[in-house]
């Protein structure tokens, strides 16, 4: 294969392909803890500006520059510093940390001592989804080592650095990925998010400064201390540097994580992982999971970085690319969406509680044969009511799917609103007309 | 019931993660390990949180049932949860739920006559890659359509425990929460057990076989250093 095979930079999903990466003693052997001498005999904020130099974004969705981010917790305040992981993975479609936590735990730990080092925190948290017990089996082996090896615990390697480390397992709630509704949730809380500001690079975990990133994000920093910023921009693009793991999922050959540096298309992504599944044609898909407005077939050609995604109307996301084809319905995929965000919402705020719940009825008569055309103008009011007017992003992303599929697939609403589509669903008994 | 004497030693542990002063970051395990005990969570669980983090039951339990795996009634020994969001509903996840569902007569969050199985449909389990998915007390099944997701839970009715696909062979709900609640998998030889499936690879190995590896990576670069302030 030429073309696309180059794009691939296995970086981060290198070491998966050593069955025993997840063990201290393979670790080490594959560069493991090198990273980690070379970063505590640095300074700190020379760490920080490291980071800064690479243009490392965060990995979760949002591609918050993670060097500025670090920069913002306030230094010699007397106060206790945080770093906090969020390992809530549960964006539909995404399925990278996961694996990444399950096949080199190792890394992620490495990148939690570095990066704690540097934002002088002596206290860390991975917060894993609850249901992600084979990684938080793999992490909580993996801490164990690190403990005994002396990488955690007190005067690290001799440097006179302390920091503990905590594996917390949450318990099956989506909105918890939020960042504030997982700091709640790390207090013992709901999982609500909070008002910002304050934010938490100064009211953060126990109100205190605390850096919170993704994953992939903190596990990229044993990289770029080893092989330096210019390095890592050598992959990338100019705004969005380094590699990115792709999660492909859906109507296509070889479905899987494929790193790959951030502006490859979907078009070579594809041909990647096999070309679609016979029979199949992409249709729609999402570029970075359910709460990134779909796409088309037109967007194939589009680069997937933060500017690119961004400049058709859509988010990056977390580069969770979801592929459907004509066998599968744009409204049908919407409608089990927004029963997904009416299930995580977490309640508190009006917009996102109630707005989801309408979207399901109207969405499930639309799909029922018993729409009217009004319906789709009643849903992009509903949208507008929960876009920026909700508490937190959870609202905000549930209306991605509705908007963009009435933008690219309208016609498909109609047909089942003027009886051209056979019904999908049976119709309810109650809210019909 | 009462709670074992390991149940409070376990506690002061989980308790002793946190930093000092910050007891009811321990709240989240702690109901893990109730569960552990009782297999769901009971008022006696919610008491026993309350009194060991020196809160009021109320809440406890506010945050209890703000999450769905706190149980609220008697679980069976295996929880069957089968992903129908989008994707794995597309691939076959609902078919395969609405098979298991009449095979066993039970529906959502609910425990067959035995109880043996709970059943419950879940949101996006994270391993669209393999969709559709299915767990069983939370370890992955891949691929599981309507056919394999029956063999599955005949397999456990009759007493044969299926291994997962990526994961140790099956734990039971009680010994996973107690993982859950952060204590290791202590079962010889578990945690090496599971490797990983084609899609984890795919890329990963596209790369390797055709000899694309990422160029100028020097470990020893220099870590610049910011100059000294006068």
């Amino acid at each position: 294969m030429s073309g696309p095979i180059h794009k691939l930079t296995p970086v981060l999903t290198k070491r998966w392909l050593s069955p025993d990466a997840w063990k201290l003693a393979t670790y080490e052997r594959l560069d493991g803890y090198a990273a980690l001498r070379k970063a505590l005999k640095a300074e700190p904020d020379d760490l920080i500006q490291l980071v800064k130099d690479s243009g490392l974004r965060g990995r979760g969705g949002a591609g918050f520059p993670t060097g500025m981010k670090w920069g913002f917790i306030p230094q010699g305040d007397g106060k206790p510093h945080y770093l906090v992981v969020n390992a809530d993975e549960g964006e539909p479609g995404t399925c990278k940390d996961l694996p990444l936590m399950s096949h080199d735990p190792h890394s992620l730990i490495e990148g939690v001592i570095i990066s704690s080092y540097a934002i002088r925190a002596n206290f860390a948290a991975i917060y894993i989804r609850g249901e992600a017990v084979q990684a938080a089996r793999r992490l909580r082996a993996a801490v164990q080592e690190a403990y005994t090896r002396g990488y955690l615990g007190r005067n690290i390697l001799g440097s006179g650095y302390n920091l503990d480390l905590v594996i917390h397992s949450g318990a099956g709630a989506y909105i918890c990925g939020e960042e504030t509704a997982l700091l709640d949730s790390l207090e013992g809380f709901r999982g609500q998010p909070r008002l910002r500001p304050p934010f938490p690079a100064t009211h953060g975990l126990y109100s205190k400064p605390t850096v919170i990133n993704n994953v992939g994000t903190i596990a990229s920093v044993p990289y770029i201390v080893l092989g330096g910023a210019d390095w890592w921009k050598s992959m990338g693009t100019e705004k969005s540097s380094g590699p990115m793991i792709y999660s492909l999922s859906g109507r296509i050959k070889n479905p899987g994580q494929y790193e790959c540096g951030m502006g490859i298309t979907l078009r070579e992504l594809i041909e990647l992982a096999g070309g679609m599944q016979d029979g199949h044609q992409l249709r729609f898909w999402t570029p970075g999971g359910s709460s990134t407005p779909l796409l088309t077939a037109d967007h194939l050609d589009m680069p997937l970085d933060f500017e690119g995604v961004g400049a058709q109307g859509s988010m990056l996301g977390t580069t969770a690319t979801q592929l459907f084809s004509q066998q599968d319905c744009p409204v049908y995929a919407t409608y089990r969406w927004i029963k997904f965000y009416a299930h995580e919402s977490c309640g508190k705020c009006t917009p996102c509680r109630e707005g989801n719940y309408w979207m399901i009825q109207i969405l499930h008569r639309i799909l029922a044969g018993q729409g009217v055309k009004k319906d789709l103008d009643t849903l992009l009011d509903a949208c507008d009511n929960l876009l920026g007017r909700s508490f937190c992003g959870l609202g905000d992303g549930a209306t991605s799917s509705v908007t963009s599929s009435i933008k690219w697939f309208e016609q498909d609403y109609l047909d089942y609103i003027e009886g051209r589509k056979a019904p999908m669903l049976k119709p309810e008994l109650v809210g019909a007309h | 019931m009462a709670f074992s004497e390991e149940t409070f030693v376990r506690a002061k542990e989980i308790i002793a993660r946190y930093p000092e002063g910050h007891s009811r970051s321990a709240l989240l395990p702690l109901l893990h390990l109730v569960q552990a005990e009782d297999g769901y969570i009971t008022p006696e669980g919610i008491g026993f949180c309350a009194d060991q983090l020196g809160i009021t039951k109320a809440q406890v339990n506010a945050v209890a049932t703000f999450y769905t795996m706190y149980k609220r009634k008697p679980t069976g020994d295996w929880l069957v949860s089968v992903c129908t969001n989008t994707m794995c509903d597309r691939m076959g996840g609902q078919k395969a739920y609405e098979a298991l569902s009449e095979y066993l007569g039970v529906g959502h969050e609910e425990t067959t006559s035995d109880g043996k199985i709970t059943l419950e449909h879940a949101e996006c389990l994270a391993a669209c890659d393999y969709a559709p998915v299915m767990t069983v007390n939370y370890d992955f099944f891949d691929g599981t359509q309507a056919a394999d997701a029956l063999e599955i839970v005949k397999q456990l009715q009759s007493g044969e425990v299926p291994v997962p696909s990526r994961a140790p062979r099956l734990c039971s709900f009680r010994e996973i929460q107690l993982q859950l609640a952060g204590f290791p998998d202590e079962r010889p030889g578990a945690v090496a057990e599971g490797v990983a499936g084609d899609p984890t690879l795919a890329g990963a190995r596209l790369a390797a076989d055709n000899g694309v590896a990422v160029p100028g990576f020097d470990p020893n670069t220099p870590i610049a250093r910011k100059e000294a302030k006068a």
